[in-house]
């Protein structure tokens, strides 16, 4: 039975406005999501702000709180991030450089592939307990920066390879070609051109990177860095602390004023990685107008 | 200025052609390339050696578990008190206590990630999504740990003011900071999902006379189904394995109580647990923490690789 013209109207009518409300709704659900990171960081503001001086970053920890400060996790993550991006950058670049100008499309390069892809979806304590048994206990290195650092170079590895795989394979093929025909070698190319010419892309996620090792918590507790050390480390064998096993510290005891002390110490922890994200963005905004 | 060319004299009889120096000749092995491609080779072994790495140790350790306590009471106990007398070994408290945050996160998280996705490649003009991407980005890139914080300081009280016997620890508020946790990942990895939908799809359901609902909720999500799912997969895998959030949040009693308002434990909370104990090598509990382990690795492998096939066995190729 054809619809009469006031029907279809009072129908249209309807439909119409099932649609408006549902795009209102899609945008609230949007944009509650960054009020929320709003009231997040005033949260954390408001409860930090009051303890953050000179003193709490140039204190050790204490049992008590006006006394205690976060100087040993700060120089703990410091190295920690350092001994990583040794480790973690020319091996993750390499790999890279491998699967995209070297390995070619046979069996071996697709198993590595997928490997690296599986790994990438790993979680992160399952890391911590690789470090564990392998490094600290198989290797004994003990509790030890190194056995840190190796094991967050594990867990960040194939962040690095996918990412600077993406920027690899944005260099275009005439610049190859170009070198090629002035008769360089595979390596002269991929030295003196592929990686120039991908490194801002590759910056970007190494830095990406490190800054989801800066805030990675878990495996650091598996593979036991201290939460009370008074002093600084000197060298990769020395034992440790870092920001965020200092904030689970805090956070976990039941007091008011070591929550507060908590707080204090994600500003630091969110200020080092927004100024990583940034640095980030920048490179990317900045490499985009210039391929373009 | 223009030189002549000598086109009377024919090619072979020029003699003064410079010969090819021999090291082109008889270019043999290039040892420097052979040595780098090596290296590189090697550095692309690492990931397998890891992989291997992870295989050999969470099952070698589980089999040395299994010697002592029997398959059937891990998996089917329902009792996990592995650290004290009487010990029992059932890990189904734990996968439940992971279990009810993984699901209750995804029902925070997995609607109103779509809702977000739908919204930032359908209706967000480009400055809109200029802003929004990059908080979503840095919602993402906040360390778990600071989950844990938001939890125990802002989200707990305000569940214990609107429940008042709910417990300090408690599964809901672990779930809910997960939600919120995971939601940047549904939201940017649908958004990319969709936008990759052709836009003459959307014309042509819009000639058609669909509305904007009608031709997200019919044309477009369906089109991007795939990646869709992928991008559920992936958050509650990752879930699954979030770890200082949860074991902040929820606290470290296993248990299978239906209600969300008790302290349960998750695998990764115990492991944590055991950890920040002094427990010897090799006793039974050290080798707890290897069974827990390759049960959430290979939960969370399972997962990944449905994912990956989704992705592409499913896709919706448009030309």
């Amino acid at each position: 039975m054809p619809l009469t013209t006031e029907q279809e109207h009072r129908n249209l009518a309807k439909r119409h406005r099932k649609a408006r409300i549902f795009a209102r709704f899609c945008a609230a659900v949007t944009w509650s999501g960054v009020v929320l990171l709003g009231l997040l960081l005033y949260q954390v503001s408001i409860d930090g702000f009051g303890w953050l001086d000179w003193q709490f970053l140039d204190s050790f920890p204490s049992r008590f709180p006006e006394r205690a400060g976060i100087k040993s996790a700060l120089v703990g993550t410091v190295w920690l991030i350092a001994l990583v991006a040794v480790i973690s950058i020319p091996v993750g670049v390499s790999t890279a450089l491998y699967l995209e100008e070297f390995a070619g499309r046979g069996r071996i390069a697709k198993i590595i592939e997928v490997n690296i892809a599986n790994l990438a979806g790993v979680p992160s304590i399952v890391y911590g307990i690789l470090g564990l048994a392998i490094f600290v206990r198989y290797f004994a290195l003990e509790r030890s920066l190194i056995s840190g650092a190796l094991t967050m170079s594990l867990l960040i590895l194939p962040v690095i390879i996918i990412a600077s795989r993406e920027a690899i394979k944005t260099v275009p093929q005439g610049i190859r070609s170009a070198a090629y025909s002035l008769g360089a070698t595979k390596w002269q190319t991929t030295w003196a051109h592929v990686l120039p010419a991908s490194f801002p892309g590759i910056m970007t996620g190494v830095i990406l990177a490190l800054s989801r090792a800066i805030g990675e918590t878990a495996p650091l507790i598996m593979i036991g860095a201290l939460t009370f050390v008074a002093f600084l480390p000197e060298g990769p064998m020395d034992s440790f602390t870092a920001l965020p096993i200092q904030i689970y510290n805090w956070v976990s005891r039941p007091q008011e004023e070591f929550h507060e002390l908590a707080a204090a110490g994600i500003i630091i922890l969110l200020a080092v990685l927004l100024i990583m994200n940034a640095t980030a963005i920048y490179i990317r905004n900045k490499t985009e107008r210039r391929l373009k | 200025m223009t030189q002549e060319i000598d086109t009377d004299t024919p090619v072979a009889e020029i003699q003064d052609v410079p010969r090819a120096p021999a090291s082109i000749k008889k270019s043999g092995v290039r040892w420097g390339e052979f040595l780098i491609k090596g290296w590189l080779g090697l550095c692309a072994f690492v990931s397998i050696v890891t992989t291997a790495a992870i295989v050999i140790l969470l099952l070698s350790e589980t089999l040395n578990f299994f010697d002592t306590v029997s398959p059937g009471e891990f998996f089917l106990g329902t009792t996990w008190t592995p650290l004290f007398e009487p010990s029992s070994y059932g890990v189904l408290p734990l996968v439940w206590g992971t279990m009810i945050v993984t699901i209750g996160a995804a029902i925070i998280a997995i609607p109103t990630g779509l809702a977000s996705a739908i919204y930032l490649s359908e209706y967000a003009s480009d400055e809109v999504r200029r802003i929004i991407k990059p908080v979503l980005e840095l919602l993402a890139g906040i360390p778990t740990v600071v989950y844990g914080y938001f939890a125990l300081t802002f989200v707990t009280p305000l569940l214990r003011s609107v429940i008042p016997d709910i417990q300090v620890f408690n599964a809901l508020s672990a779930a809910i900071v997960v939600g919120i946790m995971i939601l940047p990942m549904i939201a940017t990895l649908s958004d990319n999902a969709l936008r990759a939908v052709p836009e003459s799809l959307r014309q042509g359901a819009y000639a058609l006379g669909a509305t904007s609902y009608e031709v997200t909720t019919r044309v477009v999500v369906p089109a991007g189904l795939s990646g869709v799912m992928a991008s559920f997969l992936l958050a509650i895998s990752r879930a699954i394995g979030e770890t200082m959030a949860v074991t902040l949040a929820a606290g470290q009693t296993p248990n299978m109580s239906l209600s969300m308002f008790e302290s349960i434990q998750t695998m990764t909370a115990y492991i944590v647990q055991v950890s920040l104990g002094d427990t010897p090598t090799g006793g039974i509990a050290y080798q707890t923490l290897f069974a827990v382990a390759t049960l959430l690795f290979v939960i969370t492998l399972v997962i990944n690789i449905v994912s990956q096939v989704i992705l592409n066995r499913f896709r919706e190729v448009y030309e």
